[in-house]
């Protein structure tokens, strides 16, 4: 079983859902970011997404395109985020490890070398924005061999069809992006996505997470309630941007947020 | 007898290149935006609302017109311009904003987006949407739309909102990841106009579609001037719709060489420039696989060309397949060689082009001489050079 199947297995049996920060490596300094995540581990996290960051994300709204340039200004790279996965590992086994990022870097390095790199760096699983599983067959071949799993978006005007195709191509879980709109933006329609959620199991039985327009231990408390996972990015990210003369300062208050997820969470 | 081109496959591949690389999110309108262009496409109603459109708005056809003083002066092949300069809004962009307005409104979308470079594309979008009476954002990238003012004010005068675009190296690149991100949150009522032979499926095969009537009328034109085809086309290629435009209707004449035109800027070996195609590798960006300006670790590198329209570090991904198979040959041209090839015209017959397509004048001038005089060459004209007054100016030390 792969660890994210096995973490998830573990959370259900004891009634508790996953929560999944995502920062991106290398911000604000590449140094900041491994013991980031083993404070946010301490502070309760289950998963962690580690943002590959891209001189073009797409996908992203205004906090997180300033936390891929501030990487990207300290020469962050794939390589580099994978080096300081391998970093990580050396002292937490047990934490799954997701890459999220775009396709190109993966282009540059080859699919097969990327496999081979992940692997190295004991990552779990894959997440690429710009890679719909109709693109993505030979990629999650080889990811696979390495025990690697694929995970795919789900989004508000996805179709049944497209369900059942992240169901068939995709493993260790389903993000579901509640709503149609980059990262950071807006609030989340509870009631939409509970409708949709129930909508998106009646084809996959792979566990669903949800993000964008997680803010608060609020709003990781309703999601909690009706998904199997919590991710939580920009409102991490914005401790960083509005601490960026006081890392130690950033990183306590992201601990801080955690923590109270958590205990909203499981309360 | 070989089998005729017919790219892409139905999920918009040419070869390895093309394709749907696209969140999640975008995927559902473009599968709709495909099933609407492929209805229309060959609906009687709507190509004859789009043939009269190209008539009575753009006017088309655009003449092929014979450059006589200047071909005798280069001494080798004869020099016809497909003048797309002539269009209304002075480019060839029009040709496309008109098809994708028409597909806009059958669709019942009320809100228009364009991302542009030059502010070319900005215009033929904003004059559209002002015709049809739609709502009209344009995102530019904010070094753009300094160097490019002027078209930043028509774009406004045509009831357009321009949004600069602080992000990455503000430019074209730049407008287009935010035109998708608007695109995703306003998905329900919104159709992107994109100004290229880019983006996801089906954008590249359906810009080459409406550009197309490039290639039919100068393959048509040709015929009745000359009596014959031509032997080479030339074209600029940025994202490359001016140029598959006039390409796509000769694939299948494999006795008609084709010429794309990349902007050197600096030189390539300098690397400023965006030569994609001569210099770049493959890679995926903006919904297709294609060839990039990408460094090792796949950061999309920066670009430099006098010429706005040119400065785009992809290509569209027919290019990269007519490259790879050898039907299509890419080469490059500097800003300094523009710059001889816009005043050769300027100056021999009273054209001025735009420096996008005054590299495609350029290296017509080094192509010419290496042909006999019997022999002919088409090269697109695809705007004119009236934006690009203050840039040339400023690069000749002339206060205006
Ligand atoms: C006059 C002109 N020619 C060419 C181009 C380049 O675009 P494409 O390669 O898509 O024809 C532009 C783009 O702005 C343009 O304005």
């Amino acid at each position: 079983m792969s660890r994210l199947a096995a973490k998830f297995a573990e959370l259900k049996q004891a009634n508790r859902k996953a929560l999944i920060p995502f920062i991106t490596v290398g911000d604000p300094n590449p140094e900041f970011t491994v013991p980031m995540l083993h404070a946010m581990v301490a502070a309760g996290a289950d998963i962690l997404e580690l943002g590959v960051p891209f001189s073009d994300p797409m996908a992203d709204g205004p906090v997180i395109q300033r936390a891929s340039e501030r990487a990207l200004a300290h020469k962050m790279s794939l390589r580099k985020v994978l080096a300081l996965a391998e970093e990580f590992r050396q002292t937490d086994k047990k934490t799954p490890l997701v890459l999220m990022g775009y396709l190109n870097p993966v282009e540059m390095l080859g699919y097969q070398a990327f496999a081979d790199a992940a692997h190295k760096a004991d990552i779990d699983g894959v997440l690429t924005v710009d890679l719909p599983p109709e693109e993505a067959a030979e990629c999650v071949e080889l990811l696979k061999e390495k025990g690697i799993d694929q995970i795919f978006l789900l989004a508000p005007n996805s179709t049944e069809g497209r369900v059942k195709k992240m169901d068939a191509v995709g493993s260790g879980y389903i993000y579901y992006v509640s709503l149609k709109g980059v990262t950071g933006a807006g609030h989340l329609n509870t009631a939409d996505v509970e409708a949709k959620l129930a909508e998106i199991r009646k084809n996959t039985s792979l566990p669903v997470g949800v993000g964008f327009g997680v803010k608060d231990a609020q709003t990781a408390k309703t999601v909690a309630a009706i998904a199997d996972g919590v991710v939580v990015g920009s409102a991490l990210i914005s401790k960083i941007e509005e601490n960026l003369a006081n890392p130690q300062k950033a990183k306590d208050e992201i601990v801080e947020l955690l923590t109270s997820m958590r205990l909203a969470m499981d309360s | 007898m070989t089998d005729k081109y017919n790219m892409p496959d139905e999920r918009g591949h040419f070869g390895p290149y093309g394709g749907m690389f696209v969140a999640e999110t975008l995927m559902e309108p473009i599968r709709e935006l495909n099933e609407a262009y492929q209805r229309y496409i060959d609906d009687p109603d709507f190509i004859a609302e789009l043939d009269a459109d190209l008539q009575d708005y753009v006017g088309r056809p655009s003449p092929l017109y014979y450059a006589e003083r200047w071909s005798k002066a280069l001494g080798g092949a004869q020099i016809y311009l497909k003048r797309e300069d002539l269009n209304h809004t002075g480019a060839h962009k029009v040709n496309n904003t008109v098809g994708q307005a028409l597909l806009a409104k059958r669709m019942g979308k009320t809100r228009i987006i364009a991302e542009t470079g030059a502010g070319q594309h900005g215009v033929a979008t904003a004059t559209v949407a002002a015709r049809l009476g739609l709502e009209c954002v344009v995102y530019m990238g904010a070094v753009d739309v300094q160097r490019q003012a002027l078209n930043v004010y028509r774009m406004k005068l045509l009831g357009a909102t321009v949004v600069p675009v602080e992000s990455g190296s503000k430019t074209l690149k730049d407008a287009l990841n935010e035109a998708l991100r608007d695109w995703v949150t306003n998905v329900d009522n919104t159709f992107y106009i994109i100004g290229t032979v880019a983006g996801p499926h089906p954008y590249p095969a359906m810009v080459r579609d409406f550009q197309a009537i490039i290639g039919r009328e100068a393959k048509q034109q040709c015929l009745a001037q000359v009596g014959r085809l031509p032997d080479a086309l030339v074209a600029c290629v940025g994202g490359g719709s001016n140029a598959i435009g006039l390409f796509y209707p000769f694939i299948d004449d494999t006795s008609v060489k084709m010429y794309g035109v990349e902007a050197a800027g600096d030189g390539i070996e300098t690397g400023r420039h965006s030569a994609a195609l001569c210099a770049g590798r493959p890679g995926v960006l903006h919904g297709n696989r294609t060839y990039l300006m990408a460094d090792d670790d796949g950061e999309i590198i920066e670009t430099h060309s006098i010429s706005a329209g040119l400065d785009y570090p992809g290509v569209g991904p027919e290019h990269a397949w007519l490259k790879d198979t050898g039907r299509a040959e890419y080469v490059s041209i500097t800003d300094d060689e523009a710059l001889e090839g816009f005043h050769a015209l300027t100056s021999m017959e009273g054209i001025i082009p735009a420096l996008e397509s005054s590299h495609a004048m350029a290296y017509a001038m080094k192509l010419a001489p290496t042909m006999t005089k019997e022999q002919i060459i088409i090269v697109n004209l695809s705007g004119r050079g009236d934006k690009d007054m203050h840039t040339i100016a400023q690069r000749e030390g002339i206060k205006l």
